[in-house]
């Protein structure tokens, strides 16, 4: 998997690179205008992750070269822009996701994954891992080919651990991805404690091959075991 | 009081005294004519009778007034010639007035035929009380037709002149300069009107321009710090997944991290703000607010359950708004949500739509709050841990209900507190 992230700001870069690498992606970095613009068009990539404000120009004018082309679908914009009107027209052309700025690593790993499993599914939408499988259209979970019962936001915890399986989850990018913006002034960590703790022993119970480690205090991990 | 109506009073007062002035000295002037006028006549009479008297001596001997206007009387040489011609005023009775009324009388002496004699001549004269009176009165209706006259003139006349004064004077009244970028131009020639529209211009050119800047000033700050702190967030991610620090180390980093998380919520509290400020919602469509609601209570569920909190939802019909259905969301998640964690364990959230209210009401342990403070920004309550609220909450819904004009009030009864949206 090739990944290409535009991006000025070189701290972040680097942060994005070395997370996504982790992943064992291949990525490849832009950092204005014109480089970016040399690249996607002598590349393929399977994910682009574009910066809006960039040197020289516009992310949005890239993406609608890129749509132009008919490469756009794997694009998702990082902007710091939170603004209605970019969004909108980012994906009017075509880009996958919009994601703000600043953004949890468990969130971008969430999101690429999603670009990866849309642009490259083999006729299904499921997360497999060892003994257990998260049909994710279906909305079903099974642990050994057993249906276990997950309500709604079950469902989601699963789902984004799974996805950052043997990477940092940390409480508040959990909340967010669950419960939305709502968890900003959460007393979030007895809550969602008690959550993980719900989720710990329904997988336990289950008898599935892995597990939620706490991470100092601060967030948890997926562990094969 | 009316610059108009002020001019008059400050007239007013010099009117009064130039006419006081003017009728004194009109009549002395007048009364001066006439005194001279009535001399000459007296004088001429005068003449008249001495001469007469060469012809017909009867006349010397009329010694009494009577029916005629004249008294002649026989007197010594050296009194004849002590006697020069006197005017002097005097008291008569007239049979026609039945009183006493002043006369003008002239003394003098001639000689006839050796004899000598001194004559009066009279003269009815005009009556200075009465004269006085008449003029004290009208002088006092000069000056009353006078005011009114300008009082008239102000209100009709110069209510005309300053017409375009008073346009520019509403016209700033209804500036707000939120809204507006200009106040609208009114013709006008008069160069004190042009200079004060021409300063009014300046001044509120100036002032939208400082007021812009200040309000994208807050937007940039928060949009420049967006990315900075992604690289904070991130770059801690990234150490913590490492797994090679030290507890203590990690338990640093995790501490920061949180600090981080809570500088990111007061960022996007702050853009939110400033964008709703900045007006840059626009994107209104209908919604029922009902639905939002319920699902709003849907998502916040787990919160509620966790603190054993119960929440009811009454409604009694669907209550339709046209706004921007994120604005929308923020306003009810915030209320809902400030409702569940300002609660007690076990506490109640009431939730009442109306047809043109929304009314969300929680149990609290705290007693009320002060209504003049809980929309400031960065305002807590001393109980509230400032690690758990950005204390923009409640401003962020007084913002979006500034924005569409709704009313939010507040109120406490029975150890519960209510909020009360009211749509228009």
């Amino acid at each position: 998997m090739k990944i290409l992230i535009i991006e000025d700001e070189q701290d972040l870069q680097d942060a994005i690179k070395s997370s996504l690498e982790k992943e064992a992606y291949v990525v490849e970095t832009a950092d204005d205008f014109d480089a970016a613009h040399e690249k996607l068009f002598i590349y393929e990539y399977d994910c682009i992750l574009l910066d809006i404000t960039l040197p020289n120009g516009s992310g949005l004018e890239l993406l609608e070269a890129l749509k132009k082309a008919g490469k756009s679908e794997n694009v998702i914009i990082i902007s710091a822009k939170n603004s209605l009107d970019d969004k909108l027209k980012g994906l009017e052309l075509g880009a996958d996701d919009y994601l703000t700025k600043p953004f949890h690593i468990a969130e971008l790993n969430a999101r690429v994954k999603a670009v990866l499993r849309r642009n490259k599914l083999e006729g299904k939408n499921t997360i497999e891992l060892k003994n257990i499988s998260l049909d994710l259209e279906e909305w079903l979970f099974l642990v050994n080919n057993q249906e276990v019962p997950l309500n709604r936001k079950e469902f989601d915890i699963h789902q984004y651990f799974l996805v950052n399986k043997n990477r940092l989850v940390t409480r508040t990018a959990l909340a967010e991805y669950v419960w939305g913006d709502h968890i900003d002034k959460a007393d979030n960590f007895d809550f969602i404690y008690s959550q993980i703790k719900n989720i710990r022993k329904k997988i336990k119970d289950a008898g599935a091959h892995f597990e939620i480690q706490a991470v100092y205090g601060i967030g948890y991990k997926l562990v094969e075991l | 009081m009316k610059l108009l109506n002020r001019s008059l009073l400050y007239l007013s007062i010099p009117i009064f005294l130039l006419i006081s002035i003017w009728s004194v000295v009109f009549y002395f002037k007048m009364l001066d004519e006439i005194y001279d006028s009535i001399d000459d006549g007296l004088d001429n009479y005068k003449l008249l009778i001495i001469q007469k008297s060469k012809r017909d001596s009867t006349v010397l001997h009329k010694s009494e007034f009577d029916e005629s206007n004249y008294a002649i009387r026989k007197v010594g040489k050296s009194v004849a010639l002590n006697v020069k011609d006197v005017y002097s005023d005097t008291l008569m009775y007239m049979l026609n007035e039945e009183e006493m009324e002043p006369v003008r009388m002239l003394t003098t002496a001639f000689r006839h035929q050796d004899s000598y004699y001194k004559l009066k001549v009279i003269s009815s004269m005009v009556e200075e009380d009465d004269q006085i009176d008449n003029l004290t009165r009208m002088a006092i209706w000069l000056y009353v037709i006078l005011i009114l006259g300008i009082l008239i003139i102000n209100n009709f006349v110069l209510q005309k002149l300053w017409k375009p004064f008073y346009e520019l004077l509403e016209n700033l009244k209804r500036f707000r300069i939120d809204k507006d970028k200009s106040i609208p131009d009114i013709p006008t020639n008069i160069k004190e009107f042009r200079e004060f529209k021409s300063a009014t211009n300046t001044l509120i050119e100036h002032s939208v321009r400082t007021y812009n800047r200040q309000k994208q000033f807050t937007e940039n700050a928060a949009h420049e710090m967006q990315t900075p702190l992604a690289v904070i967030t991130n770059k801690l991610e990234l150490l913590l997944e490492e797994g090679r620090l030290s507890d203590a180390d990690a338990e640093t980093i995790a501490q920061v991290m949180q600090t981080t998380d809570r500088l990111v919520q007061y960022n996007k509290a702050l853009l939110l703000l400033s964008k709703i400020e900045n007006r840059q919602y626009f994107d209104n469509q209908s919604l029922v607010l009902n639905e939002l609601v319920k699902q709003t209570v849907n998502e916040l569920e787990d919160f509620a359950d966790f603190k054993s909190i119960k929440i009811k939802v009454k409604e009694n019909v669907p209550l339709e708004l046209k706004m921007d259905a994120q604005l929308a969301n923020i306003l009810v998640s915030n209320l809902i949500k400030n409702a569940i964690f300002h609660n007690l364990e076990n506490g109640r959230v009431n939730i009442h739509i109306e047809s043109d209210s929304l009314t969300i009401s929680n149990t609290s342990k705290n007693g009320p709050l002060d209504e003049s403070k809980i929309y400031e920004r960065y305002y807590r309550t001393k109980k509230t841990d400032k690690q758990k609220s950005t204390g923009l909450g409640l401003p962020i819904v007084k913002a979006i209900c500034q924005l569409y004009h709704f009313k939010i009030n507040y109120g406490y009864s029975e150890a519960q507190h209510f909020f009360t949206v009211t749509f228009e």
